[in-house]
């Protein structure tokens, strides 16, 4: 049973390598434009999908999937822009064949118009950012009215790990349990059972809704398959405990700063999310699905475009907010590395620590001087409950301290996002304006050359294109000014978290070594006692 | 541009913490040599040693000479002899309960001892680097302070003071750890060699007095030689007596002062550690009475 487990990691791990060339072959396309690259990706993607898998296909797979900047999260954050543009493609790449199928032909271009099965994300763009704005306008400042700021009494909590089903199929499900006085749910308290891959589709479904219109939703906690295959394959260890431990704290945090938002709260996805019993299987965050593919092609076509954009910015205070979260974001990351390290050391410590207690206690057993020997056990004591202090240490310094630290660069990196998108908003609202004047200029060639009929539909044109740049207009100050209240308001948040978690810190800083006075005092009698 | 003027602004506190550095290791060093120098005077007879006296008198430059190439070379072979020969007189059974007990604990005694002298050093060291990692956590968290002179920001400045204070104490508490345990296993690690070294120079010269015994019952049998072999003999005899007592006298001393090493040693560590951990708890609570 154990080497059968151990091959099926194996051959994941290998199938994740392939995709890892596939998505480096990706890039290379992007980044040269030529077509042997893309082909060359092609030919690695149908061959990993194609006869080498009928174990694949029985995957449900929507945990599984590779990190391609290598299983450490902190790698991800670490590595510059370039990784940063496909992380979130690249996210969700998975296995699942079947769904893929339908999709593919060599001749489309990746910058493009949806294909067949995708009807479902093909209209987003057009529609939603027409409907979003004008259902939640109102309700949206009814709630703003009623709560000042972001006080909304709504408690979330995640909890009970436990695993479901058996071998490669196995998942986590996680109980969500939500207390509340808002009217907008059906009970006061209600709790559902919701696994990892409903998270990321609820993200999913909330960013493609709101972040073209200048939202910052909050990141989903990152994939990771190292230890969702651990899980699965099993293994009862530290390791596996401590990685379900830190995903539901993470899905914890995750789903109290979405609730926080005003508008997001009232998301109607949000609430199925939160209180309906079932929920159909979010498939599409599968990367293998043709909606997965979509994305990714959509993802690397912005990456591009936005190198080639080049805005007018005429608003001084987005290029300051730019530059300020460039320098926030890179300071976070320092510190972040160096928690990460004080969390390694402080374990190293605590290990070296019991180590040396086990060799005084020897050494005390040894010395034949009785009250010499008495203290050197006594001292060995205080050693093991002084290591016993520095894990609780370490655990603060990770839960605490180190986690809110990738929580807010992962943030960071979605208010990067959301500036994106006011900038694809620029461009769309300037391409229309640049097509109105085609027009106009065709019209006015028409007159001359004297085509009734022709000239009455180029008059149609124009006015469609004098709509369309109106519309650019408009949606381009909606964002701008939804974009600032957004920051502000992270700003906010941003300041009460971080003072919240520090003096949480610092006050288990205080703690452990209120607890090493107590230890030491003990042991300072004993100490004398030596005659 | 910000990152590197707060480097710069870093630098004054670099210099410090190179001296503070400095002068932890110079008082470790000066600490070993004394405890050495009390050693050598406190001995009965060391202590008239002409060497000694010149040692502590001698108010001009001594200019001793290092052991030269050839000389290290000896040692090393003298070494060698020495443990071979030592598994070989191992070996032979002691008449004297004493000694046979002092060996088997001074054994027992020297291994476990190296074993927690590796192990506290380890452990130091690991303080060591957590003590680093604070101080580079103050540091990112003033370049963080820094941005502007929001609320936020200022907040941050003082975490960063605080980070910087705990860094000094945690690198004392370090160097502490490192002076009072695990100086004083080191010493007593290479004591109890010395002791056991002891017990071999005793055990070889048992060696040698039986030897000249069964020596001396051939030449009688033999009847030849028989007065050489009587005073071999005998001067066996008399340099094993006397060892033999030297010995006792001195691993009796060698408990003695390791008890009250310890003691001395265990008491000023848990004072020490006592003063630090107060010192930590002062610095945090008056950072932030107001948080």
């Amino acid at each position: 049973m154990e080497i059968a487990d151990r091959i099926s990691f194996l051959y994941i791990f290998c199938l994740f390598a392939m995709k890892e060339c596939c998505n480096s072959c990706y890039m290379l396309h992007m980044a040269t434009g030529s077509s042997n690259f893309f082909l060359f990706f092609w030919f690695f993607f149908w061959k990993q999908s194609s006869p080498s898998s009928p174990e694949p296909a029985s995957l449900p797979a929507e945990d599984l999937s590779t990190n391609s900047n290598g299983p450490k999260p902190s790698e991800i954050m670490l590595d510059g822009d370039r990784e940063d543009l496909f992380a979130e493609a690249t996210e969700e790449v998975s296995l699942d064949s079947p769904e893929r199928d339908p999709i593919l032909s060599p001749e489309t271009t990746p910058a493009v118009t949806p294909v067949t099965p995708t009807a479902l994300i093909a209209p987003r763009m057009e529609s939603k950012s027409v409907t979003a704005p004008v259902i939640f306008d109102r309700s949206r400042e009814e709630i703003e009215e009623e709560a000042n700021g972001d006080l909304f009494d709504i408690e979330i909590n995640v909890s009970d790990p436990e695993k479901v089903g058996d071998g490669m199929n196995a998942y986590m499900a996680y109980r969500v349990t939500t207390k509340t006085s808002l009217s907008i749910f059906h009970k006061n308290e209600f709790s559902v059972k919701r696994r990892f891959s409903d998270f990321l589709g609820l993200h999913s479904k909330l960013a493609t809704k709101y972040m073209h219109i200048g939202y910052i939703v909050p990141p989903a906690p990152e994939k990771s398959i190292v230890g969702m295959t651990k899980v699965k394959v099993g293994k009862e260890d530290s390791s596996s405990t401590e990685f379900v431990e830190k995903r539901r704290a993470a899905l914890e945090r995750y789903l109290q700063r979405t609730v926080k938002h005003p508008t997001l709260l009232q998301d109607p996805d949000l609430r199925q999310f939160l209180e309906s019993s079932e929920l159909p299987r979010a498939v599409n965050t599968q990367a293998l699905s043709g909606a997965g593919i979509l994305r990714m092609v959509n993802k690397a076509a912005d990456a591009v475009n936005k190198m080639t954009i080049k805005m007018n910015e005429s608003d001084a205070w987005f290029e300051e907010k730019q530059q300020q979260f460039e320098n926030l974001d890179q300071q976070l990351r320092k510190l972040h590395a160096s928690v990460e390290a004080l969390v390694c050391h402080r374990k190293e410590l605590s290990a070296n620590t019991a180590a040396f207690a086990k060799s005084a206690a020897m050494l005390g057993n040894s010395e034949d001087h009785t009250a010499l020997s008495r203290a050197l056990s006594q001292l060995a004591e205080v050693e093991e409950k002084i290591d016993q202090l520095h894990q609780e240490q370490a655990f603060a310094d990770f839960y605490v301290f180190s986690e809110l630290l990738g929580d807010y660069i992962r943030l960071i990196a979605a208010v990067k996002g959301v500036f994106d998108h006011r900038m694809k908003c620029w461009q769309k609202w300037q391409d229309a304006q640049v097509t109105l004047q085609k027009k106009r200029e065709a019209e006015a060639k028409l007159q001359l050359a004297n085509k009734p009929d022709k000239l009455q539909q180029a008059k149609d044109e124009i006015k469609e294109w004098e709509t369309k740049v109106q519309q650019g207009e408009k949606d381009f100050e909606q964002i701008s000014k939804t974009i600032r209240k957004e920051v502000g308001r992270f700003e906010k948040e941003r300041v009460k978290d971080f003072k919240t978690v520090i003096i949480e810190y610092l006050e288990s800083l205080v703690q452990t070594q209120q607890q090493l006075i107590k230890y030491w005092e003990a042991f300072l009698p004993e100490a004398k006692a030596i005659a | 541009m910000t990152t590197t003027l707060t480097e710069i602004k870093h630098l004054p506190t670099l210099a410090l913490l190179v001296c503070c550095e400095y002068l932890a290791i110079f008082k470790k060093t000066v600490a070993m040599h004394e405890v050495f120098l009390c050693r050598v005077a406190a001995h009965p007879i060391l202590r008239k040693d002409l060497n000694f006296h010149v040692f502590l008198e001698y108010n001009q430059d001594l200019s001793v000479r290092g052991k030269n190439k050839k000389e290290k070379l000896e040692d090393f072979f003298k070494n060698m002899v020495k443990s071979a020969d030592g598994v070989i007189v191992s070996g032979v059974k002691d008449v004297d309960d004493f000694f046979e007990h002092e060996r088997t604990f001074l054994v027992e005694y020297h291994n476990r001892v190296k074993d927690a002298s590796a192990k506290s050093d380890k452990m130091t060291r690991s303080h060591k680097n957590v003590a680093d990692d604070y101080n580079r956590i103050g540091s990112s968290l003033y370049a963080l302070g820094t941005q502007d002179s929001t609320d936020i920001c200022k907040f941050f400045l003082k975490v960063s003071e605080l980070f910087d204070k705990t860094r000094k104490i945690e690198a004392r508490v370090s160097a502490d750890e490192d002076l009072k345990l695990s100086d004083l296993l080191k010493y007593y690690l290479r004591e109890s060699q010395a002791a056991k070294d002891l017990l071999y120079r005793r055990s070889r010269s048992l060696v040698d007095y039986e030897n000249a015994n069964k020596a001396l019952d051939k030449a009688r049998a033999k009847n030849k030689d028989v007065l050489q072999a009587e005073t071999t003999q005998q001067i066996c005899c008399q340099k094993f007596e006397k060892i033999s007592e030297s010995a006792k006298q001195e691993l009796i001393d060698f408990k003695t002062r390791r008890v009250a090493a310890f003691r001395k040693n265990l008491v000023e560590l848990a004072e020490l550690e006592l003063k630090h951990a107060k010192l930590q708890v002062m610095c945090a609570v008056r950072k932030c009475p107001s948080d």
